[in-house]
């Protein structure tokens, strides 16, 4: 467009390069989902569908993806509600604590997972007492979830302004109406982007699982890990990961739709 | 507002959590001088409630193992005694395994759950710590079975009173790759002074007892030194089992606590000589790699591993079940030909596959079994009885370990 | 109803308070907590937490030299997993930004975005067994006469640069596009080649996007220990060290010490940060 000639040139061969580069280990889990040898010898003595066959069938790894399902329903929903609060108050007021909010809700995620990991393993058991559940993995994933929506709420209300919901008021509707008929509609992609990218954060999530989970608890990822380096399970787990993978394919695409291509609200913290 | 609110919540939270100090970790051991030698005077462990008579199977009941300790089938559809455990009892075990001696305590600590399989240096820091209570043995029917010499032993019981039922005894082996360690070792030197013609393809445990294994060889080429038990170690020794271990780090491509990890690594070619167990060398071999485990001339350290029962157990009438069914001889003859151990109960010797396992692991001999050295927890008070110095504990070897892997 | 019109303060109170009793109440309180028990200290034998008051997990943080040396070499590592995440970036999310066709546009963001649903451990997983000896990297090396690197720090570099990649293509990608195109042709006007452009332009200008990227990549290398575990051989990083003093050493306080290093680390970074706007891309 508006780039000289060479700089394209260079440009798309670089990032032809760095696509295989992200790809090829996703090839090689692909590669050895199919693969004979138990311990994915290099290369592959041969190829085989018994994995899939027995991944189809695997108890072990539906529950944990059921699992999973529900923590980041949950902790998304959750999340929703109290990022889109976040963003309402922090939209029009400069009051005092603006900037302390914004890092309290940056922090989360910015500080190592393994931190936040801790933090609540020893606030949950030590402190409060309560024991691990699928609750307390709930709570974990929202905290370090919030910050997606905030920031594509955030970025939907800088892009509209305020005028529609002064109109609103104007007409002589309440702020509840308001926030209702109004401000809702005009939120809904935005939501649906960041909770889309909050499902998907939830998904993977493995370190803070690990400290907030109980020993029943196995969402995917914890599977994932128990299983990883068992000879009889690990091929499963190729099969699982590159099926997520293909799958995964569908939840952005829509997420890309919603947020009408637009780069930052689409990106929201990643 | 908000500034000062956050500030009054955090001194609110600060106060709660000195209120609630009442709830959660209070031992009975808080004064750590007196939880010192096992046996010594002076140890009394927290007041934690036995089982008088058992009631009906809660239906449930969740393991804490050694890998290969409760095979359900999952690793390989042949070895599976958990399956008729719980067709037995109607108790639906949930195993979960771990890796070292320090997970293990770690885990009972969340009091989730029931039974444990602990070795020497896991076993009295559980029972100071009031995280397992004491085993009415008379409740087990295959107590009497077991042989004596495991009984009573200071790692698994105070003032005579059993805190678990044992379950099996071995050693720490080497093993290395016969095609391409060759001539075959002999000595725990492959490992250490003789390291380095494996350059990058030794392993070692990950865990602060391994610095046992260092003293170990150090008792036997250093004497001078005056290692006499490899658990009791004072500054100097400790500081020249340190400098041996990270002269040996040069050459270690990498330290295991997860067992199928090492087994991987020695089948890729990642690994080719190093501290291993039985069952380790056993599924390599079964999946093609060319092994070989063996207890090298210095001898070894090694565990005897007792199963203990949880003071929070939430299904203590299946952990007893448990407790029970794995000491029976059909389940000791399985975990022990599986595990390559030295069962507990000797009536599983008739009962092995292999008709001289037992022989071979010397499962009847008590003075084979009191040559290895067994993990032990180290303690300031010198297990070798020297009362002039002050020897390392645990959390010396704990800081020492992390400062040898860099 | 019209209090709330009335009164923009305590509609913002209302609408603030869930997420602040969450944020502020549940998590923030935890961190303290964390801190709290660095303060405490641990009894060796039966792992039982003693709350006494003592400043030692701090002291032996400070002194024993090896926690400095973990230390430095973790941020060591993030600095350099940073940079190479940022070089390997920029490129394509340039050429997604610029250069792309709205439909190839739409194909890149879902090409970069697809790997980070495959779970972290699988991708770690797949370079170990790159990694190892007579894998896939030994395979493409040898006829050049090389060899794998093996399980190290330069397998954990390059495993954890590859793992964070998109989350630094994401951020720069939404920064470029933001950019006016017609400054690459006010440029180009003004006689200034591609390469001036884009390093006195460009560049500047992006530079918050790439802030916000960093803030990913340096705090998820800060506390990494998985990956650390699957390619690192003998290393140990600084997530490590809480990880095991926390589980198999059973040594919480200390881990809650050693905590704190990263939460000091990120704090600073985050401040230090601020001013050129990036916590606003993130």
């Amino acid at each position: 467009m508006r780039l000289p000639g060479g700089l394209r040139v260079s440009l798309s061969v670089v990032t032809a390069l760095v696509l295989v580069v992200i790809y090829v280990p996703l090839l090689l889990v692909l590669l050895n989902s199919f693969n004979t040898s138990r311990t994915f010898a290099w290369p592959p003595p041969d190829l085989t569908t018994h994995w899939w066959q027995q991944a189809w069938h695997s108890e072990g790894a539906r529950d944990a993806l059921w699992t999973s399902v529900k923590v980041a329903c949950a902790a998304t929903l959750v999340a929703l509600v109290l990022g889109t609060l976040a963003a309402m108050a922090l939209r029009r007021t400069r009051f005092f604590g603006r900037n302390v909010v914004s890092l309290l809700i940056i922090l989360p995620i910015a500080l190592p997972g393994i931190v936040t990991g801790i933090a609540f393993q020893n606030g949950f058991r030590t402190i409060l007492g309560i024991q691990l559940s699928i609750w307390t993995i709930v709570i974990a994933h929202a905290t370090f979830c919030i910050v997606t929506v905030f920031n594509n709420v955030q970025a939907r209300f800088q892009r509209l302004g305020g005028n529609f919901e002064q109109a609103s008021m104007d007409l002589g509707a309440g702020p509840f109406t308001t926030f209702r008929l109004i401000t809702l509609p005009m939120l809904r992609s935005a939501l649906l982007a960041g909770g889309l990218l909050s499902f998907g954060l939830s998904f993977d999530e493995i370190v803070v699982t690990t400290f907030t989970a109980s020993a029943q608890d196995r969402t995917l990822p914890i599977w994932i890990f128990q299983n990883l380096f068992r000879p009889n399970q690990a091929p499963i787990v190729n099969c699982v990961a590159a099926a997520l993978v293909l799958f995964s394919a569908i939840p952005i695409y829509l997420a890309q739709r919603l947020s009408g291509n637009n780069a930052e609200a689409m990106t929201g913290a990643r | 507002m908000r500034r000062t609110t956050k500030v009054l919540t955090a001194l609110a939270g600060a106060v709660l959590l000195l209120g609630l100090a009442s709830c959660g970790t209070d031992s009975g051991g808080d004064d750590d001088k007196a939880s010192g030698t096992p046996g010594a005077e002076g140890f009394t462990p927290p007041d934690v409630p036995m089982a008088d008579s058992l009631g009906d199977p809660e239906g449930q009941v969740s393991i804490l193992a050694w890998p290969g300790y409760a095979e359900d089938g999952t690793t390989d559809a042949a070895y599976d005694w958990v399956t008729p455990f719980e067709e037995q009892t109607g108790c639906q075990a949930d195993v979960k395994y771990f890796g070292t001696s320090d997970e293990a305590v770690q885990l009972m600590k969340t009091g989730e759950y029931d039974v444990v399989s602990a070795s020497g240096d896991a076993t009295l820091r559980l029972i100071a710590g009031g995280d397992v209570a004491p085993v009415n043995t008379d409740l087990l029917k295959n107590y009497a079975d077991i042989e004596d010499f495991l009984k009573g032993q200071p790692f698994n019981s105070v003032d005579d009173q059993m805190y678990g039922v044992p379950h099996g005894w071995g050693a720490n082996l080497l093993m290395y790759n016969t095609e391409k360690v060759s001539p075959a070792p002999t000595s725990w030197s492959a490992v250490f002074d003789d390291a380095s013609q494996y350059a990058g393809k030794v392993t070692a445990y990950d865990s602060p007892i391994y610095i046992a294994d260092a003293a170990l060889y150090l008792m036997n080429t250093q004497p001078d030194l005056g290692i006499k038990d490899p658990y009791a170690l004072d500054e100097d020794q400790l500081a020249a089992a340190v400098d041996l271990l990270k002269k040996q780090k040069d050459n270690v491509s990498e330290y295991w606590s997860d067992y199928l990890k090492t087994e991987q690594s020695f089948l890729s070619g990642d690994t080719e000589i190093g501290t291993t167990w039985q069952v380790i060398a056993s599924l390599a071999a079964s999946e093609g790699a060319p092994v070989e485990a063996f207890l090298p001339e210095e001898g070894s350290t090694g565990w005897s591993d007792t199963w203990m029962i949880s003071a929070e157990a939430k299904h203590p009438n299946c952990g007893y079940a448990w407790m029970d069914y794995i000491t029976s001889p059909e389940a000791q003859a399985a975990v022990a030909e599986y595990f390559g151990e030295a069962p507990a109960n000797t009536k599983a010797c008739d009962l092995t596959s292999d008709k001289t396992f037992c022989d071979t692991y010397h499962a009847q001999d008590a003075d084979y079994a009191a040559q290895i050295h067994y993990w032990t927890t180290p303690i300031e008070q010198c297990l070798d009885g020297r009362t002039d110095v002050k020897c390392t504990d645990y959390g010396d070897w704990t800081t020492a370990w992390t400062e040898i892997k860099g | 109803m019209s209090l709330l019109s009335r009164r923009p303060g305590l509609r913002v109170g209302l609408l603030l308070t869930p997420p602040m009793l969450w944020l502020g109440v549940a998590y923030l309180g935890a961190l303290a907590a964390l801190l709290i028990t660095a303060l405490w200290s641990q009894n060796d034998f039966t792992g039982n937490i003693e709350r006494a008051w003592t400043l030692d997990n701090f002291r032996d943080l400070f002194q024993i030299p090896v926690y400095r040396t973990i230390a430095f070499r973790t941020i060591g590592i993030a600095v350099l997993v940073t940079l190479i995440d940022a070089l390997l970036a920029f490129p394509i999310a340039l050429f997604m930004a610029k250069v792309a066709s709205p439909r190839w546009q739409r194909v890149l963001v879902i090409a970069v975005l697809m790997p980070l649903w495959a779970s972290y451990l699988v991708k770690a997983y797949a370079w170990r067994g790159m990694l190892s000896t007579g894998g896939l990297v030994d395979s493409i090396a040898s006829p050049f006469g090389l060899g794998t690197p093996g399980y190290g720090l330069v397998a954990t570099t390059l495993t954890l640069a590859y793992l964070w990649l998109p989350y630094m293509i994401l951020p720069i990608y939404a920064g470029l596009e933001r950019l006016p195109d017609s400054l690459f042709e006010a440029s180009a006007d003004l006689g200034g080649t591609s390469a001036t452009t884009l390093r006195r332009v460009v560049l500047p200008m992006v530079f918050p996007a790439f802030v916000a990227g960093s803030i990913f990549t340096f705090s998820l290398t800060m506390g990494d220990y998985i990956a650390v575990k699957i390619v690192g051989g003998t290393s140990q990083l600084l997530g490590n060290v809480v990880y095991d003093n926390q589980g198999a050493a059973n040594n919480l306080p200390f881990a809650c010490a050693v905590a704190t290093v990263p939460i000091v680390v990120m704090l600073a970074y985050l401040a230090a940060v601020r001013r050129t706007g990036a916590l606003d891309q993130l």
